[in-house]
């Protein structure tokens, strides 16, 4: 399992558009995606949970892989995070 | 063609005309034999509003831009979403009940799920749940989806409708609102008077769907409607519209301008309003306060007692907003023609006399005590005052106080700001009017709310299109209760005004402020009209 962790910069935070955008670029990877704020721990290709973690500017949130691509997948969020997020 | 109606507010428009359509969002709950088959109905009706989706992605993508139109892809993404397809499926498989009663379910627990989110952008996805989710259920049963409404504004045909269905509309694409039911005291009739649009009731409706798409002309002076209109007529009407708006801009330059007699006689002039939203058009309008602000939209447009919270951040923005102007809160206000499904009241009889605005807060005291705390708290935002409806008796007003300094007790404890509040009773009652000398004592302010004083008073009620005609709002019963209320009201050093719909009749506009009322609040679009008739006024000359 691979991880990193991300401080929300936008403003809005994980809003609507950017939580659709991160989904799809989640989906793509076979290996399983989590993402976590504080005790909680959502699936990164869910849009509901990922809305639902209502992560807001400032706040950390750690981006977990796990399986096949695991590094690729971490590769590409941490890319996707830093220009969207 | 050229139906005869009534019209319930002046002006001229001319566009297509649309039936709205009242969407049937009653679905039953169905036990099912075959589970695999519903689930498969499930999917295909899913699928197919995905699809629908993508298509209004394509068209908002070409005239809105990539960012507005990303929203119909996120609705295809929350269709996606594997939780929400798990639960309603699993929901057929366990509880062997039909699609649309699942989609429902599943509907309701997910826009709870976004609603009890602490950040207002957040609560608000609730409403793209239920979007996405009716959506399929409109597929389910076949209809047509609700509004009919698309891009290009319309003049729309109704049978009537319901405040909560009006607060729903994108206001922006209505140029007129023709019903064939409702009254010139319906909502829909103080709507249009708020969005300052041509508004007729009492028109034959039954060949609407004839009427669809059509082009139509609604005539607000006369009561007429035209339907497919001649070239001639069209044109007639192009230039009359015009006319109209040169008119228009001629009362925009009375903005900033101060509300006074020729002879120095001055008085305030708020607007009332009845949402957040309404704001702007106070503003634009360049009122001097709010003398009303209806709280009861709050909660016909939510789907359960809004909270604290919820409360709180849309007095706070119109207080903010406000920059420092008066805003006057009326509290909840609901019962009569005004019904909340949550609420789950009794029918009543007659509900105009029954069980309604304060009473349901003096009696069902933790709704009425989330309000007083959301107001209290916002008042350090802004000039809040508090006004309390359908008043009869002293011991309300003693009860509220109560209440009031319980809610203070307890901010002050938790520590949360907030401002003095001025209080006051709108006099909408006979009762009322009789013993203001008594109330006055009580109070700051009265505020006379005359559509239900002259209802009760004249004991006509006011949706019954029947009685128009002898609904006399200027009955000499009226006129000289209002003279009662000021003078009792003055006695005690409480201000008074009126923010019933007769303040903005500008035919009375001389005699308020002879018996010496001190404001009038009145829908935005007629702020400057009124202020028009006070500069041309002298009070100081004898009547002839």
């Amino acid at each position: 399992m691979k991880e990193f962790k991300y401080i929300i910069k936008d403003k809005e935070g994980i809003h609507a558009r950017p939580a659709g955008l991160l989904v799809k670029a989640a989906a793509v990877f076979p290996c399983t995606v989590t993402i976590c704020k504080g005790e909680k721990e959502v699936d990164a290709k869910r849009i509901f949970g990922v809305m639902g973690l209502g992560a807001k500017c400032g706040e950390e949130i750690t981006i977990k892989a796990d399986g096949e691509k695991e590094e690729e997948a971490i590769k590409e969020l941490s890319k996707f995070l830093e220009e969207n997020l | 063609m050229v139906l005869k109606g009534k019209s319930v507010f002046g002006g001229i428009a001319i566009g297509r005309l649309a039936v709205y359509k009242k969407k049937d969002t009653q679905v039953k709950r169905i036990k099912i034999a075959d589970k695999k088959a519903e689930i498969e109905r499930f999917v295909s009706a899913r699928e197919t509003a995905k699809e629908q989706l993508a298509r209004l992605y394509e068209k908002a993508l070409k005239e809105v831009g990539e960012v507005n139109a990303m929203i119909f892809e996120v609705h295809q993404m929350m269709l996606d979403d594997m939780d929400y397809n798990e639960s309603i499926s699993n929901m057929i498989q366990t509880q062997e009940v039909n699609a649309e009663f699942a989609v429902a379910s599943a509907s309701d627990n997910f826009s709870k799920m976004f609603a009890a989110m602490e950040d207002e952008y957040m609560k608000e996805r609730a409403a793209d749940v239920k979007d996405i989710s009716n959506r399929v259920i409109s597929i389910l049963q076949g209809t047509v989806d609700g509004t009919a409404i698309g891009e290009e504004p319309v003049i729309l045909l109704a049978d009537d409708l319901a405040p909560s269905e009006t607060v729903q509309l994108d206001k922006s694409k209505v140029l007129s609102f023709v019903t064939q039911y409702g009254s010139t005291n319906s909502h829909t009739a103080i709507l249009a008077r708020t969005m300052n649009i041509p508004a007729l009731i009492g028109i034959d409706l039954n060949n609407a769907d004839e009427m669809n798409g059509k082009w139509g002309i609604v005539d607000g002076y006369h009561g007429t409607l035209y339907v497919d209109p001649d070239i001639e007529t069209l044109s007639k009407y192009e230039k009359m519209k015009e006319e109209e708006e040169h008119k228009k801009r001629l009362l925009l330059e009375l903005k900033g301008k101060e509300n006074v007699t020729l002879d120095g006689r001055k008085i305030h002039l708020y607007a009332n309003i009845g949402s957040v939203a309404d704001v702007a058009n106070v503003l634009a309008n360049d009122a001097d306060g709010i003398g009303l602000f209806r709280s009861e939209f709050l909660y016909l447009e939510s789907q359960n007692y809004p909270t604290e919270e919820a409360q709180f951040a849309a007095y706070k923005t119109v207080a903010e907003n406000m920059a420092g102007k008066k805003v006057i809160i009326r509290t909840l206000d609901i019962g009569a023609d005004k019904q909340v499904d949550y609420f789950d009241m009794e029918k009543e009889e007659n509900p105009a006399m029954g069980y309604r605005a304060i009473r349901i807060c003096l009696d069902r005291k933790e709704i009425f005590k989330t309000q007083l705390r959301a107001i209290y708290r916002a008042s350090y935002y802004g000039t809040i005052s508090i006004m309390f409806p359908m008043i009869i008796s002293v011991k309300e007003v003693k009860q509220i106080k109560e209440m009031i300094a319980e809610v203070k007790a307890e901010l002050d404890e938790e520590g949360l700001p907030y401002k003095d509040v001025e209080t006051g009773i709108m006099i909408e009652t006979p009762a009322a009017v009789l013993i203001s000398d008594l109330l006055a004592k009580e109070v700051d302010f009265f505020s006379i709310g005359t559509n239900d004083l002259t209802q009760y008073t004249l004991a006509i009620d006011r949706q019954n299109p029947k009685l128009d005609d002898i609904y006399d709002a200027h009955h000499e019963a009226i006129l000289r209760m209002l003279k009662i209320v000021v003078d009792n009201g003055h006695k005690e050093g409480c201000w008074v005004g009126i923010c019933g719909e007769l303040g903005a009749d500008t035919t009375l506009t001389e005699t308020f402020l002879k018996m010496g009322f001190d404001e009038l609040s009145v829908s935005p679009s007629m702020v400057l009209k009124v202020r028009d008739k006070i500069r041309n006024l002298n009070l100081s000359e004898r009547d002839v």
